[in-house]
């Protein structure tokens, strides 16, 4: 299982109790700031903070790093689109060999040029041990990649892996600058140089990320010429702050966004995720790793009114880490809450109620702990009320709170209400959720769940270049996943976003469980349109 | 004072001390890694963060050793030990910076803020306790000793929260933290100011009652000496009795006070920049602590610790100055 933790919700609930903390600089004395000279600039107010802004440590590795560009670069539709490549790669027919045309003429906000030695070497130093990036194993199945010349770049693959192209939004980094330096340590982690859209003037840690306009960008130079980056992790202070004209723009948590529904000058963009929440069902418990336990609950469990009580309407249901509305999901594996059928499941399978109401078959009583990550309001919520969902069923299950340190040794034989969500791909998700032999390696298969069907369905949706192929293969995973759920799961939570209309209709990508700097409507700041700029009617491009 | 100032036994006792601080700065940078090894916290976890809860166990297991932090207590001591004596402060993990650096670009910001704090405190103690001293009982001696019994008991971090709410958000006056505002990429004088006063006031005012409680103290009881009736009785004017007779009796006390509460400025600037996101190196103490960063964390506390010694030698130093009566013999 993938327990992405949840530094974002857990910064925005958390950070509660710190109250003002981490109030960034505010900005009373200049409330002009909104309008005037500010139609070319914005400044946007986020919860997280990247640890490093250097792509070989992971920073950026979903794309829309502002500061690079992959070689590919995901739409709005998250369709691949060529960024830094000149077109799609050309994947040979076994599916083992990936072939880039770089994009020509392309430099560096340095002055130098990009060329195929730098794609090279962010791979391969990504690939060194050697390297502190917790991501590697998502360039797992490259073997090698060498240049062929100075426009082409060529990714030969241990196995097929279909979804090899969308993990080439990965940003490339310099050879000329960052090859000369400590790869974990050196200057480029927090002075990074790219060839993207925005360059990086300032980052003040804990307080602000500065960027400005490239104006040698290769897509054209953005409108939005100076970019800020606030990091404010307190919801409140960020609403505040969002208020008074300091911020153009800020993600806020539902019952702040709605503070902002009757503002005619702010619009609330609600971004649609592959951010779930589950709870793992562990099958080293005697009572969870029981089939008709875990249907009983997959039933029992009331999805709609912990969106409309938790969430304040602001997300879906869940059914799997799929979200109903993508194009992977298979129709028809979705449950209706229904207590009696929760009950007859537990009946049949001689599951027997006690005399404290808690069930009890061969001297098991059907009860185990939950574990939430502790100061996150938002799993509590959850875990409490799948607890009380699962009571009326006749199974006591108790939420407890601790820190990933806690949780971590427990995760065998405990359940852990858990997070994450990567859109771009069914394999990311599911592949380490459910893979059994993935089962207890770091956080992926939390739930030790091993299911023959679906590791060859997720084997066999991995290694086929064939979209047909593909769904069919994930359609059985899903199935599968409704005559043994592993996992309870509950919600896909929906991302708010207030920003400032002079900037015109803007669009939001599906997003992932972790808010990076991606995330947002200001995913593709490089190409707003802000009120006055565009009067001539002519842009760049 | 017009004789001579006594550098020898000066020197010495600075000597004595500096040999003293040896062992002092050695077990507690043991302290520091045996603490931080003990601590529930995992290096590992702080380092990958989020990307670390997908990450495979082969990875996080090379991240670990890449850190060192799989290495024995005592060798990672040792070897923090012997590359520090050698100039080499080691690499922070969680600021993925050498830690030279995290120091070298947040400590004027700390310094600064210290000091303005510092000078808030020992300004405005002096003056108030004096005020108040001359006239015990009087309705500024009694409001102002409450006041400053309340604000003793009172958390620097809680009057932080309190300030923010009532002068940034309330009154909006006072930005509420941070060291420029949001828009701004240069660092400017005038920024700095106003968005130092928050801060510096909020720490200079939770040192306050001592400084003002010790004046007070020291002045009303000077008053009541020899020295000062006997003044009285030549009569010298009040002005001159109370800043030249009893003032500098009653500095006395403040002197040695100075030094020992150095430990609570740094503890105090520790929360007050945190609560306003002051970019200095208290904040990072905290983020090096949570995150188990054992180079940071040891520098930082072989850096508090150098700071709290200093402090006591300078107030014993000026005390041996302010009173011949007492020998540099610390």
């Amino acid at each position: 299982m993938t327990a992405r933790s949840i530094r974002g919700a857990v910064a925005a609930t958390l950070v509660t109790a710190l109250s003002l903390t981490a109030a960034a600089c505010s900005n009373p004395d200049s409330p002009t700031n909104g309008s005037g000279t500010g139609t070319t600039s914005a400044v946007v107010g986020i919860a997280y903070e990247p640890d490093s802004l250097s792509p070989l440590l992971g920073y950026g590795k979903d794309g829309n790093s502002k500061i690079f560009d992959g070689l590919l670069a995901l739409d709005a539709d998250m369709k691949l689109r060529p960024a830094l490549a000149a077109e799609l790669p050309e994947v040979s027919a076994d599916g083992l060999t990936y072939t880039y045309k770089l994009r020509p003429g392309v430099k560096f906000s340095d002055g130098k040029a990009f060329g195929a030695k730098d794609v090279v070497f962010t791979y391969r130093t990504i690939l060194d041990a050697k390297t502190n990036n917790p991501s590697r194993t998502e360039l797992d199945a490259v073997k090698d990649v060498t240049a062929q010349g100075e426009d082409t770049v060529v990714f030969t693959l241990k196995y097929p892996y279909a979804p090899f192209a969308q993990r080439t939004v990965l940003p490339i980094a310099p050879e000329h600058i960052a090859g000369r330096q400590d790869v974990n340590t050196g200057a480029f982690t927090t002075r990074p140089v790219g060839t993207g859209p925005y360059v990086l003037t300032k980052w003040s840690k804990g307080e602000k990320l500065s960027f400005t306009a490239n104006p040698h960008y290769w897509g054209g130079e953005p409108e939005v010429k100076k970019f800020t980056m606030a990091i404010i992790k307190d919801d409140d202070v960020r609403a505040t702050r969002l208020r008074s004209g300091d911020l153009d723009g800020a993600i806020l948590p539902p019952n702040l966004a709605k503070g902002f529904e009757d503002d005619k000058a702010k619009k609330t963009y609600a971004a649609a995720t592959y951010d779930y929440r589950t709870v793992t069902l562990p099958t080293h418990n005697k009572v969870a790793g029981d089939t008709a336990v875990r249907r009983a609950l997959d039933v029992a469990v009331d999805r709609q009114t912990m969106v409309d009580a938790i969430l304040n309407g602001s997300g879906k249901p869940a059914y799997g880490p799929v979200p109903t509305d993508s194009e992977w999901f298979t129709k028809g594996t979705e449950r209706t809450h229904d207590l009696a059928a929760a009950k007859k499941i537990l009946d049949e399978a001689g599951w027997i109620p006690g005399k404290d109401g808690v069930r009890v078959k061969d001297g098991v009583r059907a009860a185990f702990p939950l574990w939430y990550l502790t100061g996150d309001k938002l799993r509590q919520e959850h875990a409490l009320a799948y607890a009380s969902d699962a009571k009326k069923a006749g199974i006591a299950i108790t939420a407890e709170a601790g820190t990933w340190e806690v949780i971590e040794p427990r995760m065998k034989h405990d359940a852990v209400l858990a997070g994450g969500g990567s859109p771009a791909d069914p394999d990311f998700d599911q592949y380490t959720l459910l893979k059994s032999s993935l089962a207890g390696d770091g956080f992926n298969n939390m739930a030790w769940y091993d299911n023959k069907a679906v590791d060859a369905a997720i084997e066999a949706g991995r290694r086929s270049g064939d979209k047909a192929e593909r769904k069919k293969a994930y359609d059985t995973v899903q199935r599968e996943l409704v005559k043994n759920p592993g996992y309870t799961f509950l919600t896909h939570i929906d991302h708010l976003y207030v920003v400032d209309n002079r900037f015109g209709a803007l669009t939001t990508q599906v997003e992932p469980h972790d808010h990076g700097l991606a995330s947002g409507p200001w995913w593709n700041v490089e190409q707003w349109k802000p009120e006055g700029t565009a009067d001539t009617g002519d842009t760049k491009k | 004072m017009s004789h001579r100032l006594p550098w020898g036994p000066m020197a010495r006792m600075t000597g004595r001390r500096a040999l003293f601080a040896v062992p002092v700065l050695l077990t507690v940078t043991f302290g520091v890694f045996a603490v931080a090894a003990a601590s529930p916290f995992d290096p590992v976890k702080a380092y990958t963060g989020t990307a670390g809860l997908t990450a495979s166990q082969e990875n996080l297991d090379q991240i670990r050793a890449n850190l060192g932090v799989d290495q024995p207590l005592v060798t990672r001591w040792w070897n923090w030990l012997t590359s520090a004596l050698q100039g080499d402060l080691g690499d922070s993990s969680v600021m993925r910076q050498p830690v030279a650096d995290v120091i070298a670009e947040r400590m004027g910001w700390s310094v600064l803020l210290a000091a303005s704090a510092f000078l808030i405190a020992i300004l405005l103690g002096t003056g108030l306790g004096v005020l108040a001293a001359r006239r015990p009982g009087g309705w500024l001696d009694r409001g102002v000793s409450s006041a400053a019994y309340t604000l003793e008991a009172a958390p620097a971090f809680w009057l932080g929260l309190l300030a923010i709410w009532l002068f940034a958000l309330k009154l909006d006056v006072l930005p509420a933290g941070g060291l420029t505002d949001a828009a701004s990429e240069t660092v400017t004088f005038g920024q700095v100011a106003s968005h130092l006063v928050l801060p510096a006031a909020v720490l200079g005012i939770s040192q306050l009652p001592w400084f003002f409680l010790y004046v007070r103290q020291g002045v009303t009881d000077a008053l009541a000496e020899d020295p000062v009736r006997g003044a009285r009785a030549r009569g010298l004017s009040e002005r001159t009795v109370l800043l030249g007779h009893a003032l500098r009796s009653g500095m006395l006390q403040m002197l040695t006070l100075i030094g020992s509460r150095v430990p609570e400025l740094i503890t105090g600037a520790l929360l007050i920049e945190t609560v306003f996101s002051w970019p200095g190196i208290a904040a990072a103490t905290v983020e090096a602590a949570t995150s188990v960063d054992f180079s940071l964390l040891a520098a930082l506390t072989v850096l508090a610790t150098a700071a709290v010694l200093l402090g006591n030698l300078l107030s014993d130093l000026l005390y041996g100055l302010a009173d011949p009566r007492v020998a540099f013999d610390g």
